[in-house]
């Protein structure tokens, strides 16, 4: 096992800090490209005309996704020292509904604010700065919040351990997943585009 | 602002599926080098720590949701904010070699200016409240938890786009 490296103590903080640069740089590039730093574009998935956002997500997750577990399998990767995001049932339940109001709202989501935000889209500087004054307003709802916040903890909780089935064989249903709502916007889209 | 190619308009988007395979790499670099994926929000809550101490140190202590950030060396100097300063980088270099850099509001053709930029604004604000009880946003919940199956990744991305096209219809006017 040689991966993940900054863990395995492979380089300091301060260099970690030119890998966070190169990897953002990349990552913008990647949304920018796919055109997602377009408020329009983004929210034309939601009326049914363009449904780049939802190919490029499912696309990147099902790439990353498959990466992590072949390389684990191959013994490159270890995979206990990824950091997976924590669960916690109701707080990203209720998080996921009143992001998706805003996503519809503000036609960006944080990421693709920054890309909108730095080709000149004064909307996705609008985004940042509502943003920043959420984020505000959560901090200082805190105190009442704070109960809720930490409520239905999970810790580390992945689908492999909710359904009993190896990483492998989940990793080989959500790429058929994927693969087949692929398959399915295609048809809506040409069913569309005929009718 | 048209979407997509039009005649002596900037060069059409890649393909989205090139350009997801291109961010899942990305994604799995992270996992491969760091040890854990990317995000975006929470830069915000990293500024708002950082601004908040900076204005009212006391009352940034006295609040222990901006006590765990500011406690934990200065909110600027963080991965996090480093990495949204590469995003802004990265998205200004590539719009400017597409020739897509211009000063805009991009809205729907029956919305007007300040009627966008104020749901932009209520947006935003929306996201970075669910962001923070969410412990993340579409990128450090949906694609970096969403890549490493976690069960609350996946019930996040799922409510937020149920919730997206429910509401969608509500909000037509602003964008077809």
């Amino acid at each position: 096992m040689i991966l993940p490296l900054y863990p395995a103590g492979a380089f300091g903080e301060t260099a970690s800090l030119a890998v966070a640069v190169v990897t953002g740089i990349g990552f913008g590039i990647a949304l920018e490209r796919a055109g997602l730093g377009s408020s329009r574009k983004v929210a034309a998935q939601f009326y049914g005309t363009d449904f780049a956002v939802i190919r490029v997500m499912f696309t990147a997750i099902v790439t990353a996704m498959l990466g992590v577990f072949a390389l684990a399998k191959l013994g490159v990767l270890d995979l206990a020292a990824v950091s997976v995001p924590d669960t916690w049932l109701l707080p990203q339940l209720v998080g996921g509904i009143v992001f998706g109001v805003g996503l519809i709202v503000g036609g960006l989501c944080p990421g693709t604010s920054c890309v909108a935000a730095a080709a000149g889209h004064l909307d996705g500087v609008a985004l940042i700065a509502g943003m920043l004054a959420g984020s505000l307003a959560f901090a200082e709802a805190f105190p009442w919040l704070a109960r809720f916040y930490e409520a239905t903890p999970k810790g580390r909780y992945t689908l492999p351990d909710l359904l009993g089935l190896p990483g492998g064989a989940v990793a080989g249903i959500v790429t058929l997943a994927a693969c087949a709502c692929f398959v399915a916007l295609r048809r809506y889209e040409k069913s569309a585009a005929a009718g | 602002m048209s979407v997509g190619p039009a005649a002596g308009a900037a060069p059409r988007y890649a393909n989205p599926y090139v350009a997801g395979a291109g961010l899942g790499l990305v994604l799995l670099g992270a996992f491969c080098v760091m040890g854990h994926g990317i995000g975006a929000s929470g830069a915000s809550a990293q500024v708002v720590a950082a601004g908040v101490d900076a204005v009212a140190p006391v009352h940034a202590q006295g609040n222990a949701y901006l006590r765990d950030y500011v406690d934990a060396g200065n909110p600027l100097r963080s991965w996090i904010v480093f990495e949204v300063a590469g995003i802004l980088i990265g998205g200004f270099a590539s719009a400017a070699l597409a020739g897509r850099l211009r000063w805009d509001v991009e809205r729907g053709p029956r919305a007007g200016r300040r009627t966008r930029l104020a749901h932009a604004v209520l947006g935003g604000g929306l996201m970075g409240f669910a962001s923070r009880l969410a412990r993340g946003c579409t990128s450090g919940q949906a694609l970096t938890g969403g890549a490493l199956l976690s069960v609350g990744s996946w019930i996040f991305m799922m409510a937020l786009f149920a919730t997206a096209f429910a509401v969608a219809r509500l909000v037509r006017r602003e964008w077809t």
